[in-house]
This record gives C-alpha cells, sequence and structure tokens, in this order.
C-alpha cells in the first residue's frame, strides 16, 4: 500500500490545481501549500493505522440498484433550464472552441 | 423559548386552522422582527416578504374555504440558501451560483409548503456549507443573536440565528459534519440531524453525497418533532432515500426516558479541547435523565478519534467530484477563456472562495494516483470502524451522550486564520455523519459568559423516536 507523503510540495500543488481545474495565483497556491500540508498531517493518524482486512465503506446504506420504473415523464422544461446558463444557443449550451480549427 | 408571537409552531398552526389568527398577521409580525433586526444579524441571503405574504394570504384563504392547509398552516420558515426554491435565487453562499434561480423545488421545500409553512426568506450558510461559522459566506458574516459579536456555528449559521432571533419559529438546515448540531447549539436552538437517507436531498445542493442530510431548526424539541414528521419519507426523485416509512416522532415525545440505557461516550467528552463547562453540562444531563428513570453509564466507542481525520478526507473528496458541475457552462458564473479547460478553470478560481478551494484541492489531493489507497481509501475503512464500534455501544445502550460543540460561541475572526482549528469545532458531531445515524442537539445550561451549551443525543440508524424522548425529557429539566 503506497504510504502517506511526508511533504507536500508547491508543484504538488500546481499538479493538484491543474486536475482540479483552478486556476490558482501564486498567493493562492503558496497559502494551500501550508494549509493542506498542516491537514494531511492531522491524517497521518489515519494514514499510519494498519486496517488490513476492514471492508472500506463508501456510503452509510445498503441500497443497490435503486431503479424506477421505465416510464416517460416530464423532465426540465428545455428554455428554461437554457435561460440560466451563461450562454447558449440553438437550444444548446454555447462554450469556447474545444478542437483547434482544422 | 417563545417566538416573535408569544408562540410556538405548534401554537401558530393551531391557531391558524382553528380560524382563531391569521397566517398574515403572523408572517407581519415576524418580518417586523425581521425589519428590527436583520441588518446586525444578517441571517438571511434573501428575505422574501412579497412572497411569504401571498403565501399566507393562500393559507388564510384555504382556512376561509373549509379547507385544512396543514400541519404547519401559517408558520413562517427560513430556508438554507442551499436547497432549491423555484424561480427563487439560490446561491449556496457562492459568487459561483449568484443570481442562478433554480428550475425546480427541493422536495423538502414542496413538503413544508404542502403542510402550510410560509417560507419567510432564504439564510446565510458557509460557501457551498463548508465551514464551522457561517463567515465562509461570499456574502457576509451572520452574527450570533445570543452575542453578536460571536460567530453563530455553521455552516447553516443563518438559519439557526433566524430561529434564535425569532425570525421563523422553524427552519431547515442540512448537516454533512455537524452543520445543523453545532449552530444549533452555539445560538441555544434545537437541531436534528436525523438518520442518513430519511429525508430526501433532492434539490438540495450537493456537498458530500454520502454524508449530507437535510434537518429541522427548531425553538422546541416539539417543534422540530413537528417539522421532522412533515419532512421525513422515501422519494423517487433521491435513489438514497430509504424505503422505509419514517417512524413518526411526534407522538412519542412524551413516553419518558424511564428503563432507557444511556451511554455517555468517553472519547468525546474528554476530546480534545472540550471545555470545563460544556463537559459539566454533558455530565448533569445525563444525572438529569438517570433522576427521570434512565440507566446512565459511560461508554468507550474508540475510534471516533479518528472521525476528524477520516472525515476532512472523505467528504473534501466527495465535494472535489460534485463542485466538479461548476464549470461555467450550464449556471452560474462564467470568465471567459481562450479554450474550454482556461473557461473552466478562470471561472472556478474567481467564483469560488479560499474554503471551498482548500477543500476542492484537499479532496483531489487525497483521490489522486499514488495518494488514494493511503488516504481516501483508509479513511473509508476508519469509516467501517466508527460504525462497527457504534453498533458494539448499541448493543448496550439505546441513546448515546456527548458535548455537541466542544466550545461555546467564539468570536467572529477567532477560527477564521486557522483551518485545523475550524475543523475541530466538528469533532463531536462528525461521527454520526459517518455511521449515517441520527443525533440531535438540545440546549442544556449555559457556560462562560453566559452562552448556549448544546448536549448531543445520538442514537442508532432510524432509532428517532428514542432520540426525541431523550431530547424531550433533557428541554423539560434543563
Amino acid at each position: 500500500m503506497t504510504e502517506a507523503s511526508p511533504a507536500l510540495t508547491r508543484a504538488d500543488v500546481e499538479h493538484v490545481a491543474r486536475l482540479a481545474r483552478l486556476a490558482l495565483t501564486d498567493d493562492e497556491i503558496e497559502r494551500l501549500t501550508v494549509d493542506l500540508a498542516a491537514v494531511l498531517e492531522h491524517a497521518a493518524d489515519v494514514a499510519s493505522l494498519d486496517l488490513e482486512g476492514v471492508p472500506p465503506t463508501a456510503h452509510p446504506l445498503p441500497l443497490r440498484n435503486v431503479l424506477r420504473s421505465d416510464v416517460v415523464r416530464r423532465s426540465l422544461d428545455r428554455d428554461e433550464v437554457l435561460a440560466a446558463a451563461p450562454a447558449s444557443e440553438d437550444g444548446r449550451f454555447r462554450v469556447p472552441r474545444i478542437l483547434d480549427a482544422p | 423559548m417563545t417566538t416573535a408571537s408569544g408562540t410556538s409552531a405548534h401554537e401558530i398552526a393551531a391557531d391558524v386552522r382553528a380560524g382563531r389568527r391569521r397566517a398574515r398577521d403572523v408572517v407581519e409580525e415576524h418580518l417586523e422582527l425581521v425589519a428590527a433586526r436583520e441588518p446586525e444579524i444578517h441571517a438571511f441571503n434573501l428575505v422574501l416578504a412579497d412572497e411569504a405574504r401571498a403565501a399566507a394570504d393562500a393559507v388564510d384563504a384555504k382556512v376561509a374555504a373549509g379547507e385544512d392547509p396543514g400541519p404547519l398552516a401559517g408558520v413562517p420558515i427560513a430556508l438554507k440558501d442551499n436547497l432549491c426554491t423555484r424561480g427563487i435565487p439560490t446561491t449556496c453562499s457562492s459568487k459561483i451560483l449568484e443570481g442562478w434561480r433554480p428550475p425546480y423545488d427541493a422536495t423538502v421545500v414542496q413538503r413544508v409548503a404542502a403542510a402550510g409553512a410560509v417560507t419567510i426568506g432564504k439564510t446565510n450558510l458557509d460557501e457551498f456549507a463548508m465551514g464551522s461559522s457561517t463567515e465562509n459566506s461570499a456574502f457576509g458574516a451572520t452574527r450570533n443573536p445570543r452575542d453578536p459579536s460571536r460567530v453563530p456555528g455553521g455552516s447553516s449559521g443563518g438559519s439557526a440565528a433566524a430561529v434564535a432571533a425569532g425570525f421563523a419559529p422553524l427552519a431547515l438546515g442540512s448537516d454533512t459534519g455537524g452543520s445543523i448540531r453545532q449552530p444549533a447549539a452555539l445560538c441555544g436552538t434545537v437541531g436534528v440531524k436525523p438518520t442518513y437517507g430519511s429525508v430526501s436531498r433532492y434539490g438540495l445542493v450537493a456537498f458530500a453525497s454520502s454524508l449530507d442530510q437535510i434537518g429541522p431548526f427548531a425553538s422546541s424539541v416539539a417543534d422540530a418533532a413537528l417539522l421532522l414528521d412533515v419532512i421525513a419519507g422515501p422519494d423517487p426523485l433521491d435513489s438514497t432515500s430509504s424505503p422505509e416509512p419514517p417512524r413518526p416522532v411526534s407522538d412519542v415525545l412524551h413516553d419518558g426516558v424511564a428503563g432507557l440505557r444511556v451511554g455517555i461516550i468517553d472519547e468525546l467528552v474528554d476530546a480534545e479541547g472540550v471545555e470545563p463547562e460544556v463537559r459539566d453540562a454533558v455530565l448533569r444531563a445525563a444525572a438529569t435523565l438517570e433522576a427521570a428513570g434512565a440507566t446512565v453509564e459511560r461508554v468507550s466507542v474508540p475510534s471516533v478519534i479518528y472521525g476528524l481525520s477520516a472525515y476532512y478526507l472523505i467528504a473534501p473528496a466527495e465535494a472535489s467530484s460534485n463542485l466538479a458541475r461548476y464549470d461555467g457552462v450550464r449556471y452560474g458564473l462564467r470568465v471567459d477563456g481562450d479554450d474550454v479547460a482556461a473557461m473552466n478553470a478562470r471561472t472556478r478560481d474567481a467564483g469560488f472562495g479560499p474554503e471551498v478551494k482548500r477543500r476542492i484541492m484537499l479532496g483531489t489531493y487525497a483521490l489522486s494516483a499514488g495518494y488514494f489507497d493511503a488516504y481516501y481509501g483508509k479513511a473509508q475503512r476508519v469509516r467501517t470502524l466508527i460504525t462497527r464500534d457504534f453498533a458494539r455501544a448499541y448493543e448496550q445502550f439505546d441513546a448515546l451522550l456527548s458535548p455537541t460543540s466542544p466550545t461555546v460561541a467564539f468570536p467572529l475572526g477567532a477560527k477564521a486564520d486557522n483551518p485545523l482549528a475550524m475543523y475541530l469545532s466538528d469533532i463531536c458531531t462528525i461521527p454520526t455523519n459517518l455511521a449515517g445515524h441520527a443525533a440531535a442537539s438540545v440546549p442544556f445550561g449555559t457556560g462562560r459568559d453566559g452562552l448556549p451549551i448544546g448536549v448531543q443525543v445520538l442514537v442508532d440508524a432510524v432509532q428517532e423516536p428514542t432520540m426525541f424522548r431523550v431530547a424531550q425529557a433533557l428541554e423539560e429539566r434543563a
């Protein structure tokens, strides 16, 4: 099992910010490096426990495959939903270009 | 404690249903109190005066027509601003959702309206319910009505303050690690975190989906019971809502505690940072229950000491996933960028406040390649240990006692620069969320500077009737 990282670096924080899609400022990265290290240090008590053979709990209820009946029902109104979007066009959400122009 | 009109939710509903009092008058009385004191307290992100008057008039029209408006007839209610209200702004106290008007109502919002309640406003919270003081709001902090130099607790601090200030006899909040119980304790109100799955989360803006649960605030245990009975029950729109019919709690309030076995959780009364007055209050509460016929003993629930660490890995991990939806595409804020990834990242940096970013970063780290097993995986296994330890305790005990918050209300700013110190506010409330059980905070005595103390009553899943019997017994002898 992977052990907890002893020291969180600025590079770690920059990497995680990219994963989390957060365009953080230098000050924010600085501050978060300190804050996250403090919380992870506190979490070392958990990270260092020997929990071999203890199953994980992801959810408190033993529910499985909750299905609704397969019938057509009314859903949210498209125009009403699109009206809340920052930009829309032709019944769709409008976003900046995703692919490079050919 | 009495509300603005000198009456409880029970009394208001009874009077309105019987035609002795108009819902409109009840609303006006509460709006007057809001006008007088809200500028100081800032319990609300939005006061819905016109909507409340219209809703009250509709209740009065029903009574005039000989119809029953329901068990909450004409009772003003304050809703935490992370509960979706159709056509009415729902911000989660975040700039990223500022101005968003949901296209649907949360199930609980529908249920309280169908029961005749009158929504009086949307209450302030720590942004996306992340915090323990309601200082992490993009729209300014809420102040504690008992002492406005102090925080009301959080994250449902606006709802707790609204009830404590008499703005509304009832409020709804959400509790992921203590966000109903801790502010209830700090403001001197009753606050209940029901069993996971007993109240629909449909329309509650998600923070940590395996922990979040909606519940009531009220000035009395009986009023909290009244509201819980209205909102509990299965909902086809929430696949994690329990299919079992809810067990009514209002009926059993006065069944007493004779013969109940009550345990005082060793690890929590003696937890890090528990103030002596708070510890004394728990022990006095236990003695009170013993005098009322319960048997009381100490009990060890050893793994709860790991609850805080496990929670601050699991909740941020789930939050980092849930908050991925705020990407500037479908609702809320957008900050333009040259491509989609840049637009996403700039929107999220501009829209989220510091604590939300901290938790997204922490959660993303805990889930990232190389660290998943050491952090998130371990935390999930600790969750199993805590659930097992509680199961052992509940073989011997019907209910458990602990402090709700280790301290009374602290001054604004006291913990704002120290995330870990703030997180410790939840040390006694978190284990219940990890196990999916129910717990309530009941005012019991006062501590430093005459500030209210809350005692926590914990029970096993779906044992709310027992929890309410104990809570009622404590309230009668507080």
